[in-house]
């Protein structure tokens, strides 16, 4: 899983059946620092999360169990909504 | 998922019998203004894009769970057409 940051959301009429009634956000990703790194890219959603949310989302084919038994056709899934962040400082 | 622009499309005759009548466009990843973000992908289209629109892509072995892609050597699979973006 990796952090970031809900920036927007997509707005899809034409998309696979079993992405019908799903949330579709804009996701920055960001280090443990809350700084910006790498591309936005759209994830699905299984929390309710908001724009300005910090929240963790999981890669790859794994995006998709949150959505079990259904089968959705999804490689990025906000699994979580982040309350705190500890960083031990050397 | 990314986003991503359609810019072309492949014919290709001698492929995997999985893929025949299958749908296969050339995309460039786009940022959520519209930029280009450079290189690009050949994706399998399940949702009937054309030329230049925007749409919702879907990468990895997750590709396969799009519809009429179960079992399918794809890696990179269209799973919807983009109507509109908002970013706060």
């Amino acid at each position: 899983m990796l952090l970031g940051r809900v920036v927007g959301c997509v707005w899809a009429t034409m998309k696979d059946s079993r992405l019908e009634g799903q949330r579709l956000l804009l996701v920055q990703p960001v280090t443990p620092e809350l700084k910006r790194t790498g591309r936005r890219l759209v994830c699905a959603d299984c929390t309710g999360a908001g724009t300005g949310d910090l929240i963790y989302w999981t890669r790859s084919k794994e995006a998709s169990y949150a959505f079990l038994p259904a089968e959705v056709p999804v490689d990025a899934t906000v699994t979580g909504i982040v309350d705190s962040i500890h960083l031990k400082r050397d | 998922m990314i986003l991503a622009r359609v810019v072309g499309t492949v014919v290709a005759t001698r492929k995997d019998p999985r893929l025949e009548g299958k749908k296969l466009l050339i995309l460039r990843p786009i940022s959520p203004q519209g930029k280009d973000e450079g290189g690009y992908v050949v994706a399998v289209d399940t949702v009937g894009a054309g030329c230049k629109e925007r749409v919702l892509v879907v990468s990895g072995s997750s590709a396969r769970m799009a519809e009429g892609c179960k079992d399918l050597p794809v890696d990179t699979a269209i799973v919807g057409i983009v109507d509109d973006v908002q970013l706060d």
